[in-house]
């Protein structure tokens, strides 16, 4: 008998069917009698005193029924929590404002100043048109690099532009570079870029009867109920939140985007009030990635041995701080990727600038680490005239081996050189140009990245499951879902268990209040962690079924399984018992059918930031990109042929969700690549449309051929790993080495547009 | 500003609402209960807001209430009732077409549109068809898959009514 019943098949997910028959009400969908619409009041210039705020003629608007500034907000310098349950100090706690403050600095383009509930949406506008705020316009500071700079303009009330500073320090690198036989060094930079989910920021909040502030929303954690609290200036048991189905979120759902808004205008109005951004305010005023600039040196044995690496970021961290010191945590933990180097350095300092402010994205910093060295060692294979293949395979790590930056092991199968392997030749016969003009390249990157939080967060998640008396399954979660069919897995997992078809299962999730908190849906932590949470409470249920199954049929539960409804003697068919008659000899009895479980990841203490050495994540997932370009030389036009994406996904719980992962993180990487691009002119955006700011579409987008390793070797539900994040590393170098192969032109400023190219073409031609 | 009081047929349904001169049909149609029509832009950039009327996909948060007086109009909710429109839907969640969903209610319009013209099945050509609608989760592959095979299936035999 197979051990999966359920797991591992491509089953189609419980949402889908009420996506595809628009059935779905998604935050925006959902409205209330008496509802209020908002609109928040923003600054218009990204560094200025706030002098004043005037608000009398807005209020005074028919139909506007609040407008709110700082003042009225009863906590609003506010560190939020993401959800974690312990206090981390040293710079860790996001800290963000909820309303600029009279008297005080405005810090970004876009910042709220006050916000309206008005009867309708055009009254709420009016009512902003009406708000007359008063700036001192100040000089600012755009560029990080400036910001460090002893005199620099400070962006916030502390005296230095800083965020923190993270380092590895292993062997020693001086003498590395000695006995190097070749260098190599260069410097990479990364834009902010936008997640563009297609369903922008939307919440609804009311109050129920009992005074309890509830809020619907697009969230990808439910735990910034107690965020909202600490806003409120109320108990945390007061803030109910109900996370809906998102629309996409990447990490730009992670931080609280209109939650506390809506909150705040609920508790002045008593009356619903819902709040959805525009695009425009959802690309002006919501999260970005951080931009980075990386300078990397490296030195090699001329046999290609990796002798010494340094490298040195800076992170953009745009106007508050947030969770930009995870962000700078990963970059610099991820900055050797998956290399075995001796000799290493490695320093981040994340900063303060006048720009929209930069927080979690998909890849959150082990992202833009993998540009930089999947960059670096391309090139120095090329000074080594080396195959960037080759050059991979003599320095690539192995299971057991430990990273170069923290020297944590790596005790789970390192699916290395493997992967990249199998994408290289998933590449297959190289397309042949017509064209003098279209160059054909071909480039490879492969790397790590964490699935699962930071270890010294202490990360839990819990799930409740239980067996209905018809039969039926009942899975309860706080797990939000963003697209990726975190919610669905819960079923197929607690169906495999039990032995109940998909159809028979019903999940209940993401209630603050009334499910178990499975902690956020980021850090591509779900399938790990409210996988085994989902897998623990399912066996739990299914050892008490199978004692008393034993007892009726008087067997030894070992011998037992549930199949398809019926518990069954392994190995003997003919004999059997009904689950239905299973469960009602349980509940004769009084045995719990139901059990809700914790899955705790390893604890380890807070690392020393500066010198960090072991274990920071629970595990790492590994895989390579491959793809073939054609670029046309005459215009710089770049096209994404093929991508061959491989990873190890440990087991593929649901394949075609694991595949739509691997499918869709690959092509994001092409915009991220090529097109994406958050550009601001001294603090001011200027992309604030899809018009502008270019995401692929269909027709920029090759057929992505993907494949998985199953090792079996993670530490999620039957050995699976997440995959989500690690999905949208190496396509970004990959495409950068791939344009390399074609042209000789080496992209050291994102996005590799045609100007850049054609421009890198030109400085090789009057070099020669 | 002025109301007026249009009468259009959404689903097969008659709808007889007032609505403004300067009033969008996607604000028209959320506002009457036509929520599965999605805002992702409100500027024609992204898509979730197609939907076919009179037989053609347009972007209904760049079309005015007003131009839609009179006319036909399916969303994803109509689909149900066309067989094409089933099989669509069946084949958007057999192919895993579906993430986060919430472009898919305008690619399903866009996909239809594409089906009825009923051309030589051929995946450059859906992803032309489709090319006015984004998405971000998916990379597109699992939703040209899914068009293909309905178009495969369905090319050349008799039968599907346009509304």
């Amino acid at each position: 008998m197979s051990k999966f019943k359920v797991v591992g098949k491509p089953i189609p997910r419980h949402d889908a069917w009420a996506k595809v028959r628009g059935e779905l009400t998604y935050a925006d969908d959902f409205s209330l009698p008496g509802m209020l619409y908002a609109k928040v009041f923003r600054s218009k210039y990204p560094a200025a005193k706030l002098v004043s705020v005037n608000t009398s003629k807005a209020k005074l608007l028919k139909g506007v029924k609040a407008v709110l500034t700082a003042c009225d907000v009863p906590h609003n310098e506010t560190v939020t929590k993401f959800g974690q349950s312990t206090n981390i100090k040293g710079g860790f706690e996001g800290l963000y404002r909820v309303l600029a403050v009279e008297g005080k600095k405005i810090r970004f383009t876009g910042e709220p100043i006050a916000l309206v509930a008005a009867e309708t949406e055009t009254i709420a506008e009016k009512a902003c048109e009406l708000i007359e705020a008063k700036y001192e316009e100040l000089p600012g500071v755009f560029d990080p690099e400036e910001a460090m700079k002893p005199n620099a303009y400070l962006v916030g009330e502390r005296d230095s532009n800083i965020v923190n500073e993270f380092g590895c320090h292993n062997g020693d690198v001086e003498k590395g570079f000695g006995e190097s036989e070749v260098i190599v060094e260069d410097r990479f930079e990364i834009p902010f870029i936008d997640h563009s989910y297609l369903e922008p920021e939307a919440g609804i909040s009311w109050l129920d009867d009992y005074g309890t502030i509830n809020i619907r929303v697009s969230s990808q954690v439910i735990e910034h109920f107690r965020d909202v609290a600490e806003v409120l200036n109320i108990p945390h048991n007061k803030v109910r939140y109900i996370g809906t189905m998102m629309g996409g979120a990447f990490g730009g759902k992670e931080d609280i985007t209109v939650e506390a808004f809506i909150a705040l205008l609920t508790s002045k109005t008593k009356k619903p009030v819902r709040l959805v951004y525009t695009r425009e305010e959802s690309l002006m005023a919501h999260s970005k990635k951080h931009a980075f600039i990386e300078k990397y040196k490296i030195g090699a044995k001329k046999n290609g041995k990796i002798v010494a690496l340094e490298a040195y970021y800076i992170g953009n961290a745009g106007a508050y701080t947030y969770l930009t010191p995870w962000v700078g945590l990963y970059a610099t933990v991820s900055a050797t990727g998956p290399y075995k180097i001796p000799n290493v350095k490695i320093k981040t300092q994340m900063v303060l600038t006048n720009n929209v402010f930069a927080s979690a994205y998909r890849g959150f910093g082990s992202n833009q680490a993998n540009i930089g060295y999947e960059s670096i060692i391309d090139e120095l294979a090329r000074k080594l005239n080396m195959n960037p293949l080759e050059i991979r395979r003599i320095n690539c790590m192995h299971t057991g081996d430990a990273l170069s930056t923290t020297k944590q092991v790596i005790k789970t199968y390192v699916a290395l050189p493997e992967a990249m392997e199998k994408a290289w030749a998933g590449l297959e016969e190289p397309t042949i140009s017509k064209r003098k003009d279209i160059k054909i390249g071909r480039g490879i990157a492969m790397g790590l990245m964490s699935y699962g939080r930071m270890t010294f967060l202490h990360d839990s998640s819990r799930c409740y499951v239980k067996l209905e008396n018809d039969g039926s399954l009942v899975v309860r979660s706080g797990i939000p879902d963003l697209g990726g069919g975190q919610a669905s897995l819960l079923s197929q997992i607690a169906a495999n268990e039990l032995g109940v078809p998909m159809k028979k299962v019903k999940v209940y999730n993401t209630d603050s209040m009334l499910t178990p908190l499975a902690g956020t849906t980021t850090a591509t932590r779900q399938t790990y962690m409210s996988g085994n949470a989902a897998l623990k409470a399912a066996r739990e249920v299914r050892n008490r079924i199978l004692n008393k199954a034993a007892e009726v049929l008087n067997v030894n539960p070992d011998k037992l399984d549930i199949v398809s409804e019926k518990i069954i003697v392994k190995y003997d068919k003919s004999e059997y018992l009904p689950l239905t008659e299973a469960i009602q000899a349980c509940n004769a009895e009084g045995i719990e059918l139901y059990s809700e479980a914790q899955f705790n990841a390893p604890f380890t203490g807070i690392p020393d930031l500066t010198d960090m050495k072991g274990m920071t994540f629970p595990d790492f997932a590994f895989g390579a990109q491959a793809v073939e370009v054609a670029v046309d030389i005459e215009t710089g036009q770049v096209k994404v042929l093929k991508i061959v994406s491989c990873y190890d996904v440990g087991k593929a719980l649901n394949p075609a969700s694991v595949e739509g992962q691997m499918e869709g993180g690959s092509i994001q990487g092409i915009g991220y690549a090529l097109s994406e691009d958050y550009a601001l002119k001294k603090g001011i955006p200027q992309t604030l449309s899809l018009a502008e700011y270019i995401i692929p579409t269909a027709v920029d987008s090759p057929d992505v051929k993907t494949i998985m390793i199953e090792s079996g070797g993670g530490l999620g539900p039957y050995g699976a790993k997440g995959i989500g994040e690690p999905s949208y590393n190496n396509i970004v170098p990959a495409i950068l080495n791939a344009i390399y192969d074609a042209t000789g032109v080496r992209i050291r400023r994102l996005p590799a547009t045609a100007e850049r190219i054609i421009r890198g073409l030109k400085k090789d031609y009057f070099k020669k | 500003m002025e109301e007026y009081k249009i009468e259009l047929i959404v689903n097969n349904e008659k709808i007889s609402a007032i609505t403004k001169a300067e009033e969008s049909l996607l604000k028209f149609l959320r506002r009457n209960g036509f929520t599965e029509v999605k805002c992702g832009c409100e500027k024609g950039d992204c898509g979730t807001c197609t939907v076919i009327m009179n037989g053609k996909t347009i972007k209904s948060c760049i079309t005015l209430a007003m131009q839609a007086n009179g006319k036909e109009i399916l969303t994803a909710k109509g689909l149900e009732k066309i067989e094409i429109g089933r099989r669509l839907q069946e084949s958007f969640v057999k192919y895993g077409a579906v993430q986060c969903g919430f472009c898919t209610a305008g690619m399903l319009m866009a996909a239809k549109s594409y089906i009825d013209k009923d051309l030589e099945p051929d995946k450059t050509e859906i992803r032309k068809a489709i090319s006015g609608n984004l998405c971000r989760c998916t990379g597109y592959k699992k939703i040209v898959e899914a068009i293909y095979d309905v178009a495969v299936k369905s090319h050349g035999l008799e039968g599907d009514t346009n509304v």
